[in-house]
């Protein structure tokens, strides 16, 4: 077990390797740096001093290791278009973005598993075929789509819930939070059910899925056999062994919620990371996504990580196969 | 002789089960013919659109926010409404559709020729080659498509000087959505390349001494067809979903020549003013054609898919 927790490890950090020496070769090769930081009355051997103040005269493999040495201390270099310290910018960004991915994890699975429970159980009733028709419709309509139409009718028609920014925020320390005020929440309404249904319609589906198969194991047939009152075998027997993918899915949604909370963001001007991304890809802004694309990986290849390790502790098959292995 | 018999004779049966089970399937009836729909407007659009929304002189800025034409405000001559510049929102959406889907189209099959050759390859080769490849699919998974079409759509733009930017867009957009699609198709043809290389007939080729390429591509191809289908028809959508995000958000075609998200995005800014057709009307456009195309692969696949049935 220890072994394969290490292999994991070493393979995460060649991982993070790669993504760092792509992200540095953006940062170096796409666009000249020196060209942007300074202006076009600059002359040459400014220029060239510049160059040389920054280390972009020194071998490749040195600058490649300087870069990895500012990323692991935080030191993320200065954005070209607002000049300011990119580390800065996405510290005051990053509460927006994790605030609005928390709530819409929690609408995701706090709906979406006892759905897909209650659609496997049932699946020949009326209100579980109507459950799945709205999922059908939730995978196929896409994500700005959803918040469009909720901005029309709870936003202009009803005029029940604002429709952008996130309204009024409370300082904690660097951390701005929606939580403790009122606005706060009403703000944060829209952009997380816009977040939340696409999510929402995974997990209920995969549960589902799940659910139904174990439902058709033999130990559950045994169960059944053995005259153990189908509410036992449902609610204990089944549903703990159709619980272990939803690690799984927690892990996936992770993913899927920082990526399209850049398209809620844009809906909404929730001013989180998502939107500074866009805005680093629409004006062209190189330092600001290499660091994205660092941060982003490092997320994705931590939240990866601790499922597998997650899985290894809870399901004893992976465990015995990991041994074996 | 007789083999081939045999082969054509399958052939046909399945060809003629697909035909069978098509005309008793409904839904997957309407939705071949709302797909069906959508690419003869796509197509013909120069010649069914009433204006041409390319075309500056073809509208006026005087005819701007006009409502459809059966509320009280509205012209016959703009079924649908007009935009914010006066265009006709009904060309527009005709416009909009066929770029939509020859960037999705294209993208698609960019992906399925990438993902199919480095499949083939890496499960008829095995080896480091098959690691590598497979490494890197992995990683990519777990990235979600929209971030690394975004990520290459970035990157190209960093690359490109700004004045041919503007020309290169589509290609960019088409292969940065293209990029981020491929690992599907790579997988499903590596594992199914797995199973047919230890099959007589591809031993009966190494035998005969055929090259390599001529085996992958002229015995084995055919064979791994039909899952390679199910995943292009579900790919043909998220290939158009990619495309209206990235237009919508402001990263996908030229401003000039709106796909659906672009037209989606310019019709947000006027729910508030009470215009709502102009977001309407695209966006149901855009969903209606991407739910149809789900149901016809969800068809496809539920067909090619024995254990189904």
């Amino acid at each position: 077990m220890f072994t394969y927790i290490a292999r994991r490890l070493v393979q995460s950090v060649f991982v993070m390797l790669a993504v760092s020496l792509i992200a540095f070769a953006l940062f170096r090769y796409v666009g000249d740096p020196v060209a942007v930081m300074v202006g076009q009355e600059t002359s040459i051997e400014d220029q060239e001093r510049l160059r040389e103040q920054l280390g972009l005269n020194d071998a490749v493999i040195t600058q490649y290791v300087r870069f990895l040495g500012q990323m692991v201390t935080g030191d993320f270099g200065f954005s070209y278009r607002t000049r300011a310290p990119i580390a800065e910018m996405i510290l005051e960004r990053m509460p927006a973005t994790l605030e609005l991915g928390f709530v819409a994890l929690f609408i995701s699975l706090a709906v979406g598993i006892p759905a897909g429970i209650y659609t496997a159980l049932r699946s020949d009733g009326v209100l579980a075929n109507a459950i799945l028709v709205v999922t059908l419709i939730g995978v196929s309509v896409p994500t700005f789509v959803i918040g469009i139409f909720l901005i029309y009718f709870f936003g202009v028609q009803l005029g029940w819930l604002p429709t952008f920014g996130r309204g009024d925020t409370v300082d904690i320390g660097w951390w701005t939070t929606n939580f403790l005020t009122i606005d706060g929440w009403r703000s944060l309404i829209l952009p997380a059910l816009t977040l939340g249904i696409y999510q929402l319609t995974l997990t209920m589906r995969l549960v589902r899925s799940e659910m139904q198969d174990v439902m058709h194991t033999d130990f559950i047939k045994f169960a059944i056999a053995r005259g153990i009152n189908y509410r036992s075998v449902r609610y204990r027997h089944a549903l703990k062994n159709s619980m272990i993918p939803v690690i799984t899915i927690i892990g996936l949604q992770f993913g899927g919620i920082i990526a399209f909370s850049i398209v809620t963001e844009s809906v909404f001007q929730w001013p989180g990371m998502g939107l500074l991304f866009l805005d680093s890809i629409r004006y062209v802004d190189i330092p600001v996504m290499s660091v994205y694309l660092v941060i982003i990986a490092l997320v994705f290849v931590v939240i990866n990580l601790i499922v597998d390790i997650l899985y290894l502790l809870i399901d004893p098959r992976v465990r015995l196969k990991a041994e074996a292995a | 002789m007789l083999s081939n018999i045999k082969a054509n004779w399958k052939r046909a049966s399945i060809e003629n089960e697909f035909l069978y089970l098509f005309l008793h399937n409904r839904v997957a009836q309407v939705a071949a013919f709302v797909a069906f729909v959508s690419i003869v407007g796509a197509l013909f659009a120069p010649l069914i659109a009433p204006t041409d929304p390319y075309d500056l002189k073809s509208f006026s800025i005087l005819d701007n926010f006009l409502p459809p034409a059966w509320t009280e405000m509205g012209e016959a001559k703009f079924l649908i409404g007009t935009d914010d510049q006066g265009r006709d929102l009904l060309s527009s959406i005709l416009y909009g559709t066929r770029l939509s889907l020859i960037v999705g189209l294209s993208a698609m099959i960019f992906a399925a020729i990438l993902g199919t050759s480095l499949g083939l390859a890496a499960g008829y080769f095995g080896g480091k080659f098959d690691a590598v490849v497979m490494r890197v699919a992995d990683v990519q998974l777990s990235l979600p498509a929209i971030l690394t079409a975004l990520l290459v759509d970035g990157i190209a733009r960093g690359i490109l000087p700004r004045e041919q930017h503007e020309d290169l867009l589509i290609v960019v957009l088409t292969v940065a959505i293209g990029l981020s699609l491929w690992v599907n198709f790579a997988r499903v043809a590596r594992a199914s390349t797995f199973v047919e290389r230890n099959k007589e007939y591809v031993q009966a080729d190494e035998i005969m001494g055929l090259h390599p390429l001529r085996i992958m591509l002229v015995s084995i191809l055919p064979n791994i067809m039909g899952p390679l289908l199910v995943i292009g028809t579900v790919d043909l959508a998220v290939a158009v979903l990619l495309e209206s995000t990235l237009s919508f958000l402001g990263v996908g075609v030229p401003p000039n020549q709106p796909s659906l998200g672009t037209l989606i995005r310019i019709g947000t800014e006027y729910i508030f003013s009470g215009e709502w057709w102009i977001v309407v009307f695209p966006s149901m456009t855009l969903v209606i054609m991407i739910v149809s195309v789900n149901i016809l692969g969800d068809f496809i696949r539920d067909v090619l898919n024995p254990r189904l049935r």
